[in-house]
């Protein structure tokens, strides 16, 4: 292009310890993208983070319109990042229906870039709004930039002679190119992913360079922004890193857990949100020997991973909610014929279909007693995206090792949200190697190990074990179809304390913050961020303050109840009425209060924090 | 070989030290026997037999087989099985199901199981009745059936298992009787032999709530004039004089009587290869035509690919293709970035 060649201008750069941005626009402006490549380029820099991917269940709802805004959010720093930020300082926003929808969360004086070609009165319309706000001072407490990313764009890929369609498609990337210029950031890493994902149409693979770099460009040329930002990196601990989402880090927990139990990975999924992109990943590592079924319904999917796991597979399905509540029969068979078998249930809005993008953690008291009669299953819940990796090895090893299924309480914000993951080393991963009963003699398909009361696992194929199981009540030790009273009592209770047995693995509770005091914050699964980061603040305020965040959800850790007793007061908070306040009332007749919060979005950090001074102010 | 010395299989070795519990006099008997005679004598080791059920009457079967056996819950026998099958294609998976189980409950699990064609027997035991539940009417209960859900008659019309089956493109699909020993030990022979879902339906006598369900075909004098013997290559004669036929009109069948010029060069010859489903769709509503006679046999058997087949070759395929998964490389794939000490 030729343009005038004057040399940079000097413009101020300031240095802050973190930053929160927010991309949302039309769901079929490609805002998850964006803020994927702006969340690697961050992570790649060093920078600790977290994102909040926010975005409709409908696929592609009327363009322009309220229902079909999507939002992609990224805090990172140069310090530990818990959450995905309480507010933004930047937003770029697409259309005026995704300004409508996000500018609440825009901070007083923050940045708001957006999209002046949108803001025609057809689109004012569709976002149902009666006067423009880029005209009408309503934006005046915010460093607002007008820019025609539109017909800048156009301008930019005017020469390749690209249809007018895919020309306005990659206006995300001159946002993008001109988010990496204000905040001081390489666009190496996206060209190179630009270079991947379009591969085969070299066309695209230039167009969108072209919109990023004449986004950065314009930025540099204009006047416009007169301070551009700089997050130097985190001091995180040596290693090599990766970003990761939780899904990915179940998918790819599975795969290890295959590997250091020795068993093939089977896999029987039907698709649901948010939970699909597990069964997207496992199909993928085939070369891993996986095998992933897509059933023809839920119940197939988890019946076909108990067929699998009779045979000797680590058999595993995903699902959420609604799923979940049509896999529980099958669940009471598996904990009847005791095979192993990890279920895992991505937790969304509901009750029925709920939200099925938003997050909730109310399906606690379901995984916990969702069956018919007594059928206790050992319950796990991870507490960041990275963890998720842990949680599937551990709930691998205590499947085989106790003979029973085991559910994973995910939920959609932990699936989606991604953060810098510490990629451990092999030899760091536990080894559980699976042994199946070979030995005919005397063999007894339901005489159990004395100290984890698993039974045996013999598998099909396996000369002189021919044995039957079913869901029908079996004798002990024999397995043979029993109905007599006092056998079912003691069959009933020997399963309870085969599941209360795994609580010699699970390690005593060790609060983080002060050991005794005044609060205790108890916590499960993915409120662990913004409790941590409220816990921080308020601890360096002077608040006697502990929490414990609960990785096991049956069995609790045998020392949970002294914990509970050393400080004066508990609080729960939970994405749900007060699902682990109940069971904490009841087991350990302590007077703890809930948070409650069940809007499908996370915590902020500043809503616990005001529950703790509120609770704190009482006494 | 070891296997060369072992002293070969017999029909006590597949019966079970358990009580048997079906009502004295169920027709479930004669086809438990008629399994554990045929099991001998398929050249398979006992260890390879697992017998996989539903929920209902005919679902007890496993636990009278000295196989491994798994009574699972109400209409996913399908299901589980498909789970072991794809993972264990080693073994020999049989189905014991009923016509509640398989084709009420258990409905949609059938029919996916017959498309993807997975190398599971399902032997599907029809009495036209719930026996278990104490005799409610079953989704193959004749319409206006009066039982004790229904009263006043049933309203809803029946299944045709076969024509069910063969609508979802099952490859071998067949149809034999409790009573008839011989017949259904052939059946279920060939239907071990067959590559891919073997879907066989048993009509069987619950004499408890729907007795003599199928006497028009058993008894002995109505056999030969409302039974057609479908065999391979042969043409459709029936009749005690066996001087009827079956004759192809069209997309129609009819009954002929033979002599008079018409002779067996004119019926319909049973080619149970005939890659058109729509040949065995014509022969599968034939019995609940007026004046028809209900045909018992192999309705088709036709090759096509496995689906345990093509789910392990396709790893084989892609491990040889990219070598088998190295964990290290997996979760350091990506941008990865180092953060040094």
């Amino acid at each position: 292009m030729a343009t005038t060649v004057t040399p940079p201008r000097q413009r101020k750069r300031e240095v802050l310890d973190r930053a929160v941005i927010r991309f949302c626009g039309d769901s079929g402006d490609g805002m998850q993208i964006t803020g994927s490549q702006f969340t690697n380029t961050v992570a790649i820099y060093g920078n600790d983070l977290a994102t909040l991917p926010d975005f409709p269940a409908e696929i592609r709802a009327p363009a322009g319109t309220l229902p079909g805004v999507s939002g992609f959010q990224v805090h990172f720093s140069s310090n530990d990042v818990y959450t995905p930020g309480d507010s933004v300082d930047a937003l770029i926003a697409m259309n005026p229906a995704a300004l409508k929808m996000n500018l609440a969360d825009l901070k007083p004086n923050g940045i708001l870039i957006a999209n002046l070609d949108e803001f025609g009165e057809t689109d004012l319309r569709k976002a149902q709004m009666t006067s423009n706000p880029l005209e009408d001072h309503s934006l005046d407490g915010f460093r607002l930039f007008s820019v025609e990313l539109t017909k800048l764009t156009r301008a930019a890929l005017r020469d390749l002679g690209l249809d007018s369609k895919s020309v306005d498609r990659c206006k995300n990337f001159f946002a993008l190119g001109m988010c990496y210029w204000l905040y001081n950031r390489s666009m190496d890493g996206t060209l190179r992913w630009i270079d991947d994902k379009f591969k085969s149409k070299p066309l695209l693979v230039q167009a969108n360079k072209l919109a990023m770099q004449a986004g950065y460009s314009y930025c540099e040329a204009t006047e416009a922004f007169q301070i551009t930002y700089e997050i130097p990196p985190a001091k995180l601990a040596p290693g090599v890193y990766r970003n990761i989402s939780g899904n990915t880090a179940l998918a790819m927990g599975f795969v290890a857990a295959s590997q250091q139990s020795g068993l093939p990975l089977f896999l029987g999924s039907y698709p649901i949100t948010p939970a699909s992109d597990i069964l997207h990943e496992l199909s993928g590592y085939k070369n891993f020997g996986v095998i992933t079924f897509q059933a023809e319904d839920e119940i197939a999917a988890v019946t076909a991973a108990i067929g699998a796991a009779y045979g000797g597979s680590l058999a595993l399905t995903t699902t959420s909610g609604p799923g979940m509540a049509l896999k529980t029969e099958a669940i009471g068979l598996a904990v009847a014929v005791e095979l192993p078998l990890v279920i895992c249930d991505i937790q969304r809005g509901g009750p029925s279909t709920g939200l099925p993008t938003k997050t909730e953690q109310a399906d606690l008291l379901q995984a916990l007693f969702g069956r018919n009669s007594e059928a206790p299953v050992p319950v796990l819940a991870p507490s960041t995206p990275g963890d998720c990796f842990w949680i599937a090895l551990e709930a691998s090893r205590i499947a085989t090792k106790y003979m029973v299924p085991v559910i994973i309480l995910s939920d959609g914000y932990l699936a989606n949200g991604a953060e810098p993951w510490h990629v451990p080393s092999l030899k760091d991963l536990p080894e559980f190697p699976v042994k199946f009963e070979t030995n005919p003699a005397d063999f007894r398909p339901f005489r159990r190990n004395p100290r984890t009361l698993a039974r045996p696992w013999a598998v099909p194929g396996t000369p002189g074990l021919e044995h039957r199981i079913g869901g029908l009540e079996k004798q002990d030790v024999t397995g043979n179809v029993n109905y007599e009273p006092l056998n079912h009592e003691k069959m009933v209770r020997l399963r309870a304390e085969k599941v209360a047995a795994v609580v010699q693995d699970v390690p005593d509770a060790v609060p983080v913050g002060d050991a005794s005091g005044d609060l205790l914050i108890v916590a499960w699964g993915s409120t662990y961020g913004p409790v941590t980061a409220a816990l921080k603040a308020q601890r360096e305020k002077g608040a006697k303050i502990g929490h414990v965040h609960l990785r096991y959800l049956n069995p609790l850790p045998k020392n949970l109840g002294d914990v509970i007793g050393r400080y004066d007061r508990v609080l729960v908070p939970e994405m749900n009425l007060g699902q682990l306040l109940m069971l904490l009332r009841a087991k350990y007749l302590v007077d703890a209060q809930g948070l409650n919060k069940i809007q499908g979005k996370p915590f902020k950090q500043s809503e616990i924090e005001r529950k703790i001074e509120q609770i704190l102010a009482e006494r | 070989m070891a296997t060369a010395t072992l002293p070969p299989l017999a029909k006590k070795d597949f019966q079970t030290d358990q009580e048997i519990r079906w009502c004295p006099g169920c027709g479930d008997y004669a086809i438990l026997s008629a399994v554990q005679s045929v099991f001998p004598e398929l050249g398979v080791p006992r260890e390879k037999f697992v017998v996989i059920s539903g929920i209902g009457c005919s679902s007890r079967f496993p636990y009278y087989m000295n196989t491994f056996g798994f009574h699972t819950i109400h209409g996913r026998a399908p299901a589980v099985a498909t789970g072991l099958k794809v993972s264990r294609p080693d073994l020999e998976v049989w189905v014991i199901t009923g016509d509640g189980d398989s084709l009420s409950i258990g409905g949609n699990h059938t029919i996916h199981m017959l498309r993807r064609n997975i190398g599971l027997k399902v032997l599907m035991f029809n009495n036209r009745i719930y026996g278990l539940t104490k005799g409610q009417y079953s989704p193959t209960s004749e319409i206006g059936k009066k039982t004790k859900s229904t009263p006043f008659g049933a309203s809803d019309r029946p299944f045709n298992p076969i024509a069910l089956a063969l609508g979802a493109e099952a490859t071998f699909v067949a149809r034999s009787v409790d009573v008839f020993q011989p017949h259904l030990k052939a059946i279920l022979k060939t239907a071990a032999s067959h590559q891919g879902s073997a879907y066989i339906e048993i009509l069987q006598n619950c004499n408890i709530f729907n007795d003599g369900a199928w006497d028009s075909l058993t008894e002995r004098d109505a056999r030969s004039e409302h039974i057609v013997q479908l065999e391979h290559g042969k043409p459709l004669i029936f009749g005690k004089n066996r001087d009827k036929g079956i004759r192809l009109n069209g997309l129609k069948l009819e009954v002929v009587q033979l002599g008079n010029g018409i002779g067996e060069k004119d019926l319909l010859v049973h080619d149970e290869h005939n890659p058109s489903p729509t040949y065995s769709f014509l022969l599968a509503h034939m019995g609940e035509t007026e004046g028809f006679p209900t045909p018992i046999g192999v309705f088709r058997s036709v090759e096509a690919p496995r689906y345990e087949d093509l789910v392990n070759s396709q790893i084989q395929e892609i491990q040889a293709k990219r070598g088998h998964g190295d964990l290290e490389k997996l979760l350091r794939a990506g941008d990865t970035w180092e953060v040094r000490a």
